[in-house]
């Protein structure tokens, strides 16, 4: 191999404050690595004048500040390639020139250096909770090696979703890995996931935030309390430090592709929660970090008077319907999907993305039609959460473009309600169980993202132990979090000692699992629910960094007969395709043995609607090149036991018990394909229990 | 301390030992040094890391680029760095690109 003499098609024009620069190039923007130099482009609709300031990595004063003469501005767009500046080393930020207006709303303050919003790496908070230094911008690296690595593109309806946050997830001294609360530490539970079953993981923010920046305080200790779930972003392409092992060495970016393509190896596509309604810079009281400083009233959603409109709850709402807001949206998602090779994303209160710059839902909203349709996230999961602080809720409703799916929060409710005894629920819960066809009729049953938890809310062991939420510890006077939980303590508030409540809340926690999971759309899981989560009662621990919200891994141990139900019930879904239909339901193929979908009830084929029932019994059926595919399902709520006449099946065919969450640990699950014959074609369900069949050929 | 590298090639084996402090002021030299190396046939190359006193994130993006250089047929192996440096490699997922060993014998 020879070396040829380099080419030199960009070499310094000017000279500014030291450095060899010329125009820079307007796209991409952010800061990118070019032969002898790095591009710096940044745009601002209402600036008047920009200065680049350049610092050395973990220095506080600038190294050089570099004004954009008139002929680098193309547009509202300042590019400049300073030369002779190493790109790993360089740390940078924008002064931005324009008037403090904010009747207007323009809020520009030369005297702030600000984060360049393309910024792909943020310096400052290099470690958790470590040192506050102030936010610089930086500049990854491109050379990570993805050798063969794609996104894995597993079809929505084979989907199990696992929600996590980073660091709660082996934060714990019980984690067992090396690296806890990190990205690596997450890469070391790999074999526990793929044991688990689940096959993509939804991780809490990642964005860079500052978690240091909640001021509440623990008011029994005293201890400030952080802003641990991150929904607070400061960097939109950068992964956060703090998460990262070697955040301190600025190699985030690097952990964190290593983590998604060692996930990819084992099967387990990675989804972002990702939150575009408001950034954290707050309201007219908050820090100016980036967008207010730039371009406060292309960013943000104003009043006509200048101030903060709040759809998000958090003192701001981002613009995302304006045009500019909207590429940098698009061009954030290119970035994680491309540069990162992530699978899809999950909208935090989405319907803010719904909504003009006036704050009024359009019916068309642009950015979400760019979304739905770009080349770049054509294989990308995009789910919203269909709803937002400012009361628009839109399960059902969500403009969609046939891309999106949804938090499925009827799901979540009707479940809730039907298993803790509600009455008149069976009829509904019907068409949650069918993937809410009510809902999503002209879209596929995937459509629904089940789930009966979230990190918002009661852990799943906590649902079936209070009625009532407790917060205290949040700092707020109890008056944060959620009171309409659809929760039943089985008996008594918390903990105790009794045994039949005890029994009855590991009984109750079966029969949701086996809703979710046997319920047609793509059904997600919260990190240690399926060993008995617990945060004693608090529904809103986004303020818990702590043994209150980390993931408690002894509770596998403790609680390994849920585990090991948890892992049955995933296993027989991903067994079984009459759970995994891609379409809404048909009726009668003409070729099965039974209707695609049938229901049952004290006898066969004679469902009782009655709104005092508690009972629903179905029997989801397929046909396919393997053979039939038969699962019956009885889930009775009510306190009673009930025995139930089963569908008659062809010769050679019997009805085998896969599950009965009535039945003492050790013998409520059987494996996939082990499960044994029942003696005759009845079924006793026992009171509060859930009893799931499946059709088999008695030589087997 | 200022950063040396000492090169000895024999047969397609490219040997390189590392000396001092290797960190983003010194690492364009190794670059350079690798980038000469691949001039000839290279069918090893191997990093002599002993005497490295510090590796910061530019050194290890040094191992990347010879990575890059080299192409995935040829090993590349990193003896007798520190537990820290290995650690590194490790997480950030490097430790694919390269072979690492224990240190020599001297």
């Amino acid at each position: 191999m020879s070396r040829s003499p380099e080419r030199l098609d960009a070499f310094p024009t000017h000279r500014i404050a030291g450095f060899g620069v010329r125009a820079g190039r307007p796209l991409p923007f952010g800061a990118s690595r070019v032969p002898g130099g790095v591009n710096f482009s940044v745009y601002s609709a209402g600036a008047t004048g920009m200065t680049l300031v350049l610092y050395r990595r973990d220095e506080v004063e600038p190294l050089a500040e570099l004004d954009f003469p008139p002929e680098f501005v193309v547009g509202a767009v300042y590019s400049m390639t300073v030369f002779g500046i190493d790109a790993e080393t360089v740390e940078y930020g924008y002064r931005a020139d324009g008037p403090f207006e904010p009747e207007r709303g323009h809020r520009f303050d030369r005297g702030q250096v600000l984060l360049d919003p393309y910024a792909t790496l943020v310096h400052g908070r290099d470690s958790w909770g470590g040192q506050r230094r102030p936010l610089r911008s930086g500049v990854a690296l491109d050379d990570f090696d993805w050798e063969e690595d794609r996104q894995l593109r597993i079809p929505s309806e084979d989907l199990v979703i696992y929600e996590a946050h980073v660091r709660g997830f082996t934060r714990h001294s019980s984690s067992g890995v090396d690296q806890p609360g990190t990205f690596a530490g997450l890469v070391e539970k790999i074999p526990y996931l793929k044991s688990l079953g689940v096959n993509a993981v939804e991780l809490m923010p990642v964005f860079e935030f500052d978690e240091l920046d909640n001021e509440r305080h623990d008011p029994r200790s005293g201890a400030p309390l952080h802003n641990y779930w991150g929904y607070s972003t400061i960097g939109f392409f950068a992964p956060k430090a703090g998460l990262a092992a070697t955040g301190r060495l600025g190699m985030q970016a690097d952990e964190f592709k290593n983590m998604v393509k060692q996930l990819h190896r084992a099967g387990i596509e990675v989804i972002l929660d990702v939150v575009f309604n408001h950034t954290a810079e707050g309201n007219e009281l908050g820090p100016t970090l980036s967008f207010r400083g730039l371009d406060n009233s292309v960013y943000y959603m104003l009043t006509p008077d200048g101030y903060y409109y709040n759809f998000s709850g958090t003192g701001n709402t981002l613009n995302c319907n304006h045009p500019i807001v909207r590429g940098f949206v698009l061009d954030c998602l290119r970035h994680w999907a491309s540069q990162f090779h992530v699978d899809g994303f999950r909208f935090d209160l989405a319907a803010i993305l719904v909504r003009a710059p006036n704050g009024a839902p359009i019916p068309n909203p642009p950015l979400l039609e760019s979304l739905a349709a770009d080349p770049v996230l054509r294989d990308c999961k995009l789910i919203a959460e269909a709803w937002d602080a400012g009361g628009l809720y839109q399960v059902g409703t969500f403009p969609n473009y046939h891309r999106f799916s949804e938090w499925n929060g009827k799901f979540r409710d009707t479940v809730r309600r039907f298993v803790k005894g509600d009455a008149g629920l069976a009829g509904e819960l019907a068409t949650r169980l069918l993937g809410s066809p009510d809902l999503y009729r002209d879209r596929a049953p995937t459509a629904s993202v089940n789930f009966i938890t979230a990190h918002d809310g009661f852990t799943l062991r906590d649902l079936v132990s209070y009625n009532e939420k407790h917060n205290d510890a949040n700092g707020e006077g109890g008056r944060d979090g959620d009171n309409d939980n659809n929760s039943w303590n089985c008996g008594v508030e918390g903990d105790t000692e009794d045994k039949r409540v005890l029994a009855l809340r590991d009984r109750q926690i079966r029969n949701l699992l086996l809703l979710l999971l046997t319920s047609h759309g793509i059904p997600m899981l919260v990190a240690g629910d399926e060993f008995g989560r617990t945060q004693h009662g608090n529904n809103n621990a986004y303020c818990q960094d702590n043994e209150l919200s980390w993931v408690d891994w002894s509770l596998a141990e403790t609680n390994a007969g849920l585990l090991r139900f948890t892992k049955a019930a995933i296993a027989f879904r991903r067994a079984h395709p009459a759970l995994r239909r891609p379409w809404h339901l048909r009726g009668h193929q003409g070729d099965g043995l039974f209707p695609e979908i049938s229901w049952h009830g004290e006898r066969a084929w004679t469902p009782d609607w009655s709104p005092g029932q508690r009972l629903l019994a179905a029997l989801l059926y397929c046909h396919n090149e393997i053979g039939h595919d038969c699962v019956y399902l009885a889930a009775n709520a009510h306190w009673d036991s009930r025995e139930l006449e089963l569908p008659a099946l062809p010769d050679g065919m019997r009805w085998h018990l896969f599950a009965d969450t009535a039945r003492v640990c050790g013998q409520d699950v059987h494996q996939p394909g082990e499960e044994p014959p029942l003696a005759d074609d009845h079924v006793r369900v026992e009171p509060r229990s859930t009893v799931v069949l499946v059709a088999r050929n008695t030589e087997e | 301390m200022s950063f040396t590298t000492k090169v000895h090639t024999d047969d397609g084996v490219v040997t390189i030992r590392l000396t001092g402090e290797l960190d983003s002021r010194s690492a364009p030299s190794l670059n350079e040094i690798i980038v000469e190396a691949t001039e000839s046939t290279v069918r090893r190359l191997v990093l002599l890391a002993e005497d490295l006193t510090y590796m910061s994130s530019a050194g290890l993006r040094c191992l990347v680029f010879a990575h890059q250089k080299l192409g995935r047929g040829v090993d590349i192996v990193l003896v007798g760095a520190t537990p820290e440096v290995a650690e590194t490699i490790r997480l950030t997922g490097f430790d694919r690109s390269l072979v690492m060993q224990g240190a020599t014998e001297r």
